[in-house]
């Protein structure tokens, strides 16, 4: 026993930060991929959460307190996406540098402006966002305005990586301009068009490319759609010209297949976060996937 | 910063080509290189237009965007509120307790306890709870249990969030960390009531709280492996107040637990708690049948082996999950037993011996999440009172041999994360000689601050 705790400590003190590169914590994919984009292969990157579950309800899982011990920096969405899980990880995880307040907590959502901001905090709405609502992932520019922040906490944490973050952050963001330009033009033919979603999930999405909502599948924010909602929403759409209705991969199929079938307007699964490769490849076959489904239905 | 970004040599070296005198190039590469620079154009045309629109947008709705996404601002300290109620439907039975397990016995009528309590309606106790950081080296957290004509505090803590190196310390009164189920309020239970082993070990609080220190490291391995101790007053059964200097309880804990896969994940936890006790009064049975009163003066010493095992498809629990979970403990309790009684019992004069119990129990569950609002669960508890040696007093105290056991089942409907609604229904043989058919309907709504999904 006394053999294995002195082993223990030995691990404990090559774990401390003399170790070249980072340990980053991410709750979300795109958040993990941004960071590997920074620091490539100098860095770690663990991702909590992937596409298929939803990041409201998460369990502090025995696995991601054991990731966020090692980690030196936790980069979370914030506007209280994770309220339910990320304060126990880290309340039971142990390790000082990455408690909200120290450098090594970054939150994403605290980087930009957030939009649908409730004018009242009440529960009555559903499980509303004090902050704003926190989704800012589908929107490129927004996700460009975080890595800039991110790429400065990194290299303030790790001065002896810090040329190499701002390198890679710099060829990536003219490389992200660019495909933002391709994705402005291609999208084009949507500006206008009307989608229902299911969750609040895209407001950032759909103002960014000039889509209008013409309804959500939950009548509250968070709270499973009602059937007598989605028949007041099926009149509601009646006659109205409406591209899509999108759900996010790990909502429930059901509601939207029901209105689906009602109305006649195509279901569509539409990504909230990367999907494949947690890394530019990931984070740019996102954005064309999002925008090619979109277009693949266009009337 | 974005603009400079923005790599001009390419246009710079096209605008020469085209302005310069082209004399050996022919009109068909004029042209192209002339198509060449006006997509060149475009493109960054349409890029600066982009740019500036983003520029114009984010310089516009920029309330102070930092303190604006920090949720937390308006609740300092956050503040919860939990309401908890039920309608139970029970036999009439006049000294509920576990055959062949000694409890606490209380003299009064308080009322306070989890789910144990009466027929008919009842209001369980309400919780609120107030939690903060303190400053950047400490949080706080008080949880007022509050009911008719008492205010208990059953949790109130300091914990260190600064140490590092996967260390945390822990100070105040808190719920222990031993077992699995015993962190948990009652209102995060997935039964309306406690296992009968945690009644059988803790009393009818269900749950040991101790007033002390927790020290807790959690090891720099991919697989979490956490281990703890904890000393303290350890006032509360199964043992006493001793009115001490030196420690009354301590306790020894460790968990392992990782994910299998992206469906699973698990935890499970060895535990080991010394307590101490001074005349701790529980009720006996004589070998008559009338009720005598045993004072015990010992140590108690368990151990705690819990799992859980949970699945959901891709790690997503919004619509379907199962939770599997099994706790198991044995106990000795080692020590002296005064036993008194009325005239007419058989401890009419009060007599000492050894007292030895060798006791264990286990329960386990499965809860299945069928629906995104709708769950189901299936308990079955069983205790061995296993053997108990009150040596000079096995000719007055009766041993009986029934082993306690209960089956329950229960569906719960959640419209949100912060109500549900639950009927249940069990059948009770923890005492001996009466089968018990009960049934619940309760309530558990929290308000306030967002509680944590635990695993």
């Amino acid at each position: 026993m006394s053999r294995f705790v002195l082993l223990a400590l030995l691990c404990l003190g090559l774990a401390s930060p003399a170790q070249a590169g980072l340990k980053v914590f991410a709750t979300l994919p795109e958040w993990g991929a941004l960071a590997r984009v920074i620091g490539a292969d100098s860095v770690t990157v663990f991702v909590a959460t992937h596409a298929l579950q939803d990041p409201h309800h998460i369990e502090a899982r025995p696995s991601l307190i054991a990731r966020a011990r090692q980690a030196d920096l936790v980069v979370a969405n914030g506007a209280d996406l994770e309220v339910g899980w990320l304060p126990a990880v880290l309340s039971a995880a142990g390790n000082g540098p990455i408690q909200p307040g120290q450098p090594g907590y970054f939150e994403a959502a605290a980087q930009v402006a957030l939009l649908e901001v409730p004018a009242r905090v009440d529960r009555a709405d559903g499980d509303v966002h004090p902050a704003g609502n926190p989704h800012i992932g589908l929107d490129p520019h927004r996700l460009l305005a975080v890595g800039t922040a991110l790429h400065e906490r990194m290299a303030a944490l790790d001065p002896a990586q810090a040329a190499v973050y701002r390198a890679n952050w710099s060829a990536f963001s003219a490389r992200w301009q660019l495909a933002i330009a391709r994705w402005t033009e291609r999208a084009a033919p949507l500006r206008g068009k009307a989608i229902v979603v299911h969750h609040t999930a895209y407001p950032y999405f759909t103002r960014w490319l000039g889509l209008t909502r013409a309804g959500a599948l939950e009548a509250k924010a968070g709270v499973a759609p009602g059937s007598a909602h989605l028949a007041a929403l099926r009149d509601a759409l009646a006659g109205q010209p409406v591209l899509a209705i999108v759900r996010p991969p790990y909502a429930p199929e059901g509601p939207g297949q029901w209105l689906a079938g009602e109305t006649g307007i195509p279901l569509l699964r539409l990504p909230t976060t990367v999907e494949q490769s947690v890394d530019e490849a990931g984070l740019t076959a996102w954005f064309d996937e999002l925008i090619d489904r979109l277009l693949a239905h266009r009337r | 910063m974005l603009f400079r970004r923005i790599p001009s040599a390419p246009l710079a070296l096209a605008l020469a080509l085209v302005t310069s005198p082209a004399i050996s190039a022919s009109d068909a590469e004029l042209d192209e290189l002339r198509a060449q620079v006006r997509a060149l154009r475009d493109s960054y045309e349409h890029r600066l237009a982009e740019l500036e629109s983003r520029l114009a947008r984010q310089a516009a709705p920029a309330p102070a965007p930092a303190p604006a996404a920090d949720g937390r601002r308006g609740f300092n300290p956050e503040i919860s509120l939990t309401l908890q109620g039920q309608y139970r439907r029970m036999k009439d039975i006049d000294e509920r307790h576990l055959s062949g397990f000694a409890g606490a016995s209380h003299g009064d009528e308080d009322g306070h306890d989890h789910g144990a309590g009466e027929r008919g309606f009842s209001l369980d106790h309400t919780e609120l709870v107030l939690a903060a950081n303190i400053d950047s080296h400490y949080r706080g957290l008080v949880n007022f249990g509050i009911a008719d004509g008492e205010v208990e505090v059953e949790e109130a803590w300091f914990q260190s969030t600064g140490l590092g190196h996967g260390l945390t310390l822990r100070g105040g009164r808190f719920l222990s960390s031993i077992g699995y189920l015993n962190a948990q309020h009652a209102h995060a239970w997935d039964f309306a009531d406690a296992p009968l082993m945690y009644t059988a070990l803790f009393g009818e609080h269900a749950s040991y709280g101790n007033d002390g220190l927790q020290f807790k490291w959690v090891l720099p391995t991919e697989l979490f492996a956490e281990m703890g101790a904890e000393v303290g007053r350890g006032a509360n059964f199964p043992g006493t107040d001793r009115d001490v200097n030196g420690i009354g309880s301590s306790a020894v804990f460790a968990h392992l637990g990782g994910d299998v896969g992206t469906s699973h994940s698990w935890r499970t936890g060895l535990s080991y708690l010394n307590a101490r006790s001074a005349g701790r009064e529980s009720h006996f049975d004589d070998v008559g049948g009338e009720e005598v009163e045993g004072a015990f003066t010992g140590r108690s010493r368990m151990w705690i082996a819990d799992a859980v095992w949970k699945w959901a498809p891709d790690g997503n629990g919004g619509a379907r999950a199962l939770t599997l979970q099994a706790e198991f403990f044995q106990r000795r309790e080692d020590g002296d037993l005064t036993c008194q009684g009325e005239a007419g019992s058989a401890c009419a004069v009060a007599l000492d011996s050894d007292y030895r119990t060798r006791q264990r129990g286990w329960y386990a569950q499965a809860v299945y999440k069928f629906h995104p609002q709708w769950r189901v669960g299936l308990r079955h508890d069983r205790l061995d009172p296993g053997r108990r040696d009150y040596g000079a007093n096995n000719t007055n105290i009766a041993r009986d041999d029934h082993a306690p056991r209960r089956s329950s089942v229960m569906v719960d409907w959640s419209p949100s994360e912060f109500s549900r609604l639950r009927l249940q229904l069990a059948r009770d043989q923890s005492m001996a000689g009466e089968t018990d058919n009960q049934l619940w309907l309760q309530y558990v709504m929290s308000l306030g601050a967002h509680g944590a999904h635990r695993f």
